[in-house]
């Protein structure tokens, strides 16, 4: 390990030098913790997300992180960064589809007690039949866990989403676990260019003392409603603590807002806004999605693109004012349940405009002659432009 | 140059490796490239793909190659057979591609044959095991002399481009390999006293089927 010096955030993502590596998306998200400054990973290994969490750990091998285990399975592992973060400590863990629902109790834990934890999620398919392929159903269901989640397009996006989300998951307004989201294999396995920032700088370590929820150790006793539930009193004063309690929570990821757009350059990239037809997607669907505007643009058909980063905090002003403009927008999407298109749909004047789909699941590419073929198919079909 | 790439075959021959080197050659060349691996099936000798893009301009799109410009077929099998993820083998092959199969001898089908006729393809029939055997000494460098083919018939990336790539995948750097991959390089480097014979080796085997192939596409070209 090289010595290494602590730089600013600011200077991390906007003023670093760059150096372009060919890596796999797994390569690129273990190299952000690495210049995440992490104190402690915790992970159990599944498809496809194994790679990473094996160069995890290589890198407490090579001491870039100070602690690490490979739990018994993905609740031990969920269940045990949240006590290393209430401990006061940096952590880093990442799981995939099936890994991902065996360990969801523990998310609104993490948002409950307002734990700063970054969790990178290779998404796949859901069983049953069982399934390793990409499919990123499980981000649909994550949305209402309270934590903050962000939709990777390519390894690139992953390494600096990663980083981003330490630095907004630990501002002490909001303080708040961040869900970083890619759709595995297609990012995971995927080797493209990627633009590090220099291996022996990384950000300042982590500061517990100004946690809106005190750090516990031998000293500190808990948070009051870790030591005295509420669930012990059965009264009008605990149900409203638990209410206002989850409000805060709700409260704290709004005021992620302003941060996003400082370290992230706001939650959606936007391509032609004055398009007439326009694709509002996330992940690699954006990439395909892109793909299919350039051929349409080509043969002269006014095609724009929203790639939507953030999904939590939904960027609902963002999205809504941009509705107004197109006569057609088409969501496409890697899962069957076409949760983006209802994310969208619920937040848009007149949405009878909104097209869900195509969308692809159970593992298959979405190449972007279905985009281009789906969109044509509705144009003629009359659809109002 | 723009080029998609699909290369099919039966596990542990390499073709994640040898898309891997791929790209890794077009991006030192100062190209861009994405590379990916069919998932699911990675056990020995089960029908495998991988798949490379490569481009001047940044490539987007990511997934499967389902519009190849130029198909490498790692065994023969995989025509004979049907041993193939993509049925048949040669679908969604664009006009005026290439099709590089290792084989000692023509194997497609009439049915094959009329139906990639239409396309304007080179078929190029390459014995790419035995220059592997002949010239590395080892089956294992089945996908090196298959490059070469590829690089022979498309100049798609440089010979120094891919020398560049092989010493950084099989140099000694780091590289995160999958666990059947890892016993395969490790099964490789046995068959080499030094790290700088594998390469040279493998480099050999490149040449050889660059030079072949060249010389055929020849006559195609100068049309």
């Amino acid at each position: 390990m090289p010595e290494r010096r602590v730089v600013s955030p600011e200077y991390m993502l906007f003023d670093a030098p760059r150096e372009k590596k060919y890596l796999i998306g797994n390569e690129a998200v273990a190299e952000a913790a690495k210049r995440a400054n992490v104190d402690m990973a915790i992970v159990y290994p599944i498809t496809p997300q194994s790679e990473a969490t094996h160069i995890i750990g290589d890198m407490y091998a090579q001491g870039y992180i100070r602690d690490y285990y490979r739990g018994e399975d993905e609740f031990n592992v969920m269940s045990a960064v949240a006590g290393a973060a209430m401990g006061g400590v940096r952590v880093f863990t990442a799981t995939s589809g099936p890994g991902t629902l065996r360990a969801f109790e523990m998310f609104p834990v993490w948002a409950g007690h307002r734990l700063p934890i970054v969790c990178a999620f290779m998404t796949r398919g859901v069983n049953s039949p069982l399934s390793i392929q990409p499919d990123n159903i499980e981000i649909g269901w994550l949305a209402d866990t309270g934590m903050l989640i962000f939709h990777a397009e390519d390894p690139q996006d992953f390494f600096d989403m990663t980083l981003q989300a330490y630095i907004i998951a630990e501002q002490p307004e909001v303080h708040l676990p961040v869900g970083v989201c890619v759709d595995g294999f297609f990012v995971t396995h995927t080797r493209e260019i990627v633009e590090l920032t220099p291996e022996d700088e990384m950000l300042p370590p982590y500061d517990p003392s100004v946690s809106p929820v005190v750090a516990m150790d031998m000293e500190t006793v808990p948070v009051r409603h870790m030591k005295d539930p509420f669930v012990m009193k059965s009264n009008y004063i605990s149900y409203n603590t638990h209410a206002s309690w989850q409000q805060e929570v709700r409260a704290a990821a709004e005021r992620a807002r302003k941060h996003i757009y400082k370290y992230m350059g706001g939650p959606i990239e936007v391509t032609h806004p004055d398009a007439e037809i326009m694709f509002m997607t996330s992940g690699t669907a954006a990439a395909q999605a892109r793909v299919a505007m350039e051929r349409m643009r080509a043969e002269g058909i006014d095609v724009g693109l929203v790639k939507i980063k953030v999904i939590r905090p939904f960027p609902e002003k963002e999205i809504a004012e941009l509705a107004e403009v197109p006569g057609i927008i088409i969501v496409p999407e890697h899962n069957i349940t076409g949760w983006l298109a209802r994310e969208i749909r619920s937040r848009v004047n007149n949405n009878s405009k909104i097209y869900s789909g195509p969308r692809v699941f159970g593992g298959m590419t979405m190449p972007p002659e279905v985009i281009v073929k789906e969109t044509k198919k509705l144009l003629q079909a009359g659809v109002a432009v | 140059m723009k080029l998609d790439v699909r290369m099919s075959g039966l596990g542990g021959q390499g073709m994640v490796t040898a898309a891997n080197l791929l790209g890794m050659a077009a991006v030192s060349d100062g190209n861009y490239s994405i590379v990916i691996p069919f998932f699911g099936a990675e056990k020995r000798l089960a029908p495998t793909e991988s798949y490379v893009r490569i481009s001047p301009q940044k490539v987007y799109e990511k997934g499967e190659v389902g519009y190849p410009d130029a198909i490498m077929v790692f065994h023969p099998e995989v025509i004979t057979k049907g041993k193939c993820y993509t049925m048949p083998f040669y679908e969604g092959l664009r006009p005026n591609g290439w099709l590089i199969i290792n084989t000692e001898s023509p194997l497609l089908s009439e049915k094959d044959a009329r139906s990639i006729a239409d396309l304007n393809v080179r078929i190029i029939n390459v014995p790419a095991s035995r220059i592997a055997l002949d010239v590395a000494g080892t089956e294992l460098a089945t996908n090196m002399a298959l490059l070469g083919g590829l690089v022979g018939a498309t100049g798609i990336v440089t010979l120094e481009g891919l020398e560049k790539a092989i010493a950084q995948r099989f140099g000694g750097g780091k590289f995160t390999a999958s666990a059947t991959t890892a016993v395969l390089d490790d099964i490789l480097k046995r068959k080499y006293a030094k790290t700088q014979e594998l390469l040279e080796k493998n480099m050999a085997a490149i040449r050889k089927t660059y030079e072949l192939v060249k010389e055929m596409c020849k006559p195609v070209n100068s049309k």
